[in-house]
């Protein structure tokens, strides 16, 4: 379970977080949808601890991230993340990709890390792929790979920033239904999207985002089909 | 032109060439070397932005690149003699190629180290590696096929630069053969097998270097 208490964050002077209150209970899927600007990716960034936060409380589990004695590095292994930009590593293959994090961190043996990058590649489609650098695949293909790479450390948690709005329309498709497939496994994930159709269909809640505080809260029904806010109803006939 | 080619007081002299060869490769070697460890510190240093650490990496890269090869020769065998320090041929050129080799590379693995997106750094810690891991595994792989090709090239501008000793008199291969056809007067003769072996050398360097590069990176990038 993720809980997120009066969160507030800072660059400098401009505070991009101004008091977050979410939960996520296991099994859940939050989508976080907002105009450019408005915090999301940052809020990600912050549960993951690649941010710090100035004031307030992000809690995984029990742990608090933010917390002096917590060790971050350990508590990311509950936490996939995919980044907007595909992030594969070029200079390993797909496979490598997805069994380094399980071999050097998790200290699996090199056979072990193969096997679960095996089995998570070919959960995403990837089967064929294994030998073949990154760089020759398709953006669609880096950013599934980017999530069996994320799946690989077996995370109780995926955090999703965007990941589709970087990918040709064509492309979009086969992303989204990778993570249709991760919902009906059960997965708890927090989606970043633009996606509004897709947030529509697959989440338990969506939140609203606007200048750094969640306008906005409720069931999809609540939020993308009746929103009451005004900010939202705009925001919403704007990318629909 | 009616000049007479004679060749056997070459091959007479061929041990001694080929002393002066290993000369050759020995200081750019070590140039090498240890122009690569300085160059590391001074690129942490410029990055860092530290201060008076990084002024003093700043003017080192600054003069290194942009300065004569002959200048700094000049500098470590007569300059620093008028001073009172008298280094030895092979030291004086020794210490100006690692001079030189120091700033071009800072620069070269700086460059190298910038040209990794910083989301790299994000995407490897997100799942769950140290700071360690992430440049032990990621970063600096990456940076190594970035800089590998402009080591090499610095390695044969090095060997290239180091016949620059003929003129403080240090026995590399130029050196060499500047005294061996000063002594018979086949001047011709013996700088054209010294370009040979010069060329035979960097050949040899390029060559090997693109077989360990494409055993080391494979096919990728
Ligand atoms: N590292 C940073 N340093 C300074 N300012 C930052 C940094 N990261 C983000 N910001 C600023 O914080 C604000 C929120 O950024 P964030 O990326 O969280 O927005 P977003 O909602 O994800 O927007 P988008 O839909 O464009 O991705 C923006 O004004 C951005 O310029
Ligand atoms: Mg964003």
């Amino acid at each position: 379970m993720i809980n997120i208490r009066n969160v507030h964050k800072c660059f400098g002077d401009l505070e991009v977080l101004k008091g977050i209150d979410l939960d996520v209970n296991k099994g859940e899927v939050l989508s976080i949808i907002g105009g450019s600007g408005s915090g999301k990716s940052t809020l990600l960034y912050c549960i993951n601890a690649i941010e710090n936060i100035q004031k307030g409380q992000i809690i995984v589990d029990d742990i608090d991230v933010h917390a002096k004695k917590t060790y971050q590095d350990k508590l990311r292994q509950k936490l996939g993340m995919v980044f907007q930009q595909w992030n594969s590593f070029p200079h390993l293959t797909v496979l490598e990709n997805a069994a380094l994090a399980p071999r050097i961190v998790k200290k699996l043996s090199r056979e072990e890390s193969i096997e679960v990058a095996k089995q998570e590649l070919e959960h995403v489609g990837l089967g064929d792929k294994f030998d073949v650098y990154p760089t020759k695949m398709s953006g669609g293909q880096q950013q599934r790979l980017a999530i069996a790479r994320a799946l690989a450390m077996k995370p109780d948690y995926m955090l999703f920033d965007e990941i589709t709005s970087a990918l040709d329309p064509e492309l979009v498709g086969e992303v989204l239904d990778t993570l249709r497939l991760l919902r009906e496994d059960g997965m708890t994930m927090i989606c970043v999207t633009h996606e509004i159709a897709f947030a529509r269909e697959v989440s338990d809640q969506v939140a609203f985002f606007n200048e750094g505080i969640i306008e906005e809260m409720g069931t999809p029904e609540q939020v993308i089909s009746n929103p009451q806010k005004e900010t939202t109803q705009k925001f919403l006939s704007k990318v629909l | 032109m009616d000049y007479q080619f004679h060749w056997n007081i070459v091959f007479q002299k061929m041990p001694e060439m080929l002393q002066g060869a290993f000369v050759t490769l020995h200081v750019s070697v070590l140039s090498m070397l240890i122009g690569i460890v300085i160059a590391v510190l001074l690129a942490i240093v410029k990055m860092n932005h530290s201060k008076p650490f990084c002024y003093v990496a700043i003017g080192w890269i600054e003069i290194a690149r942009n300065t004569p090869a002959l200048f700094q020769i000049y500098m470590a065998y007569f300059g620093l003699g008028a001073l009172g320090i008298h280094l030895s041929p092979y030291v004086a050129v020794l210490s100006a190629l690692i001079f030189i080799n120091a700033g071009y590379l800072a620069e070269t693995f700086r460059g190298g180290f910038m040209s990794i997106p910083k989301t790299q750094y994000s995407a490897s810690k997100s799942l769950g590696m140290n700071s360690f891991q992430v440049y032990r595994y990621i970063i600096l792989p990456q940076m190594f096929r970035r800089i590998y090709h402009p080591m090499t090239n610095q390695f044969v501008w090095s060997i290239l630069m180091s016949s620059l000793g003929i003129l403080v008199g240090m026995g590399e291969l130029s050196g060499e053969t500047q005294r061996l056809q000063s002594l018979s007067f086949r001047t011709l003769e013996f700088f054209i097998v010294a370009a040979v072996m010069y060329f035979i050398i960097t050949k040899l360097v390029l060559f090997s270097s693109s077989l360990i590069s494409r055993k080391l990176f494979r096919g990728e990038i």
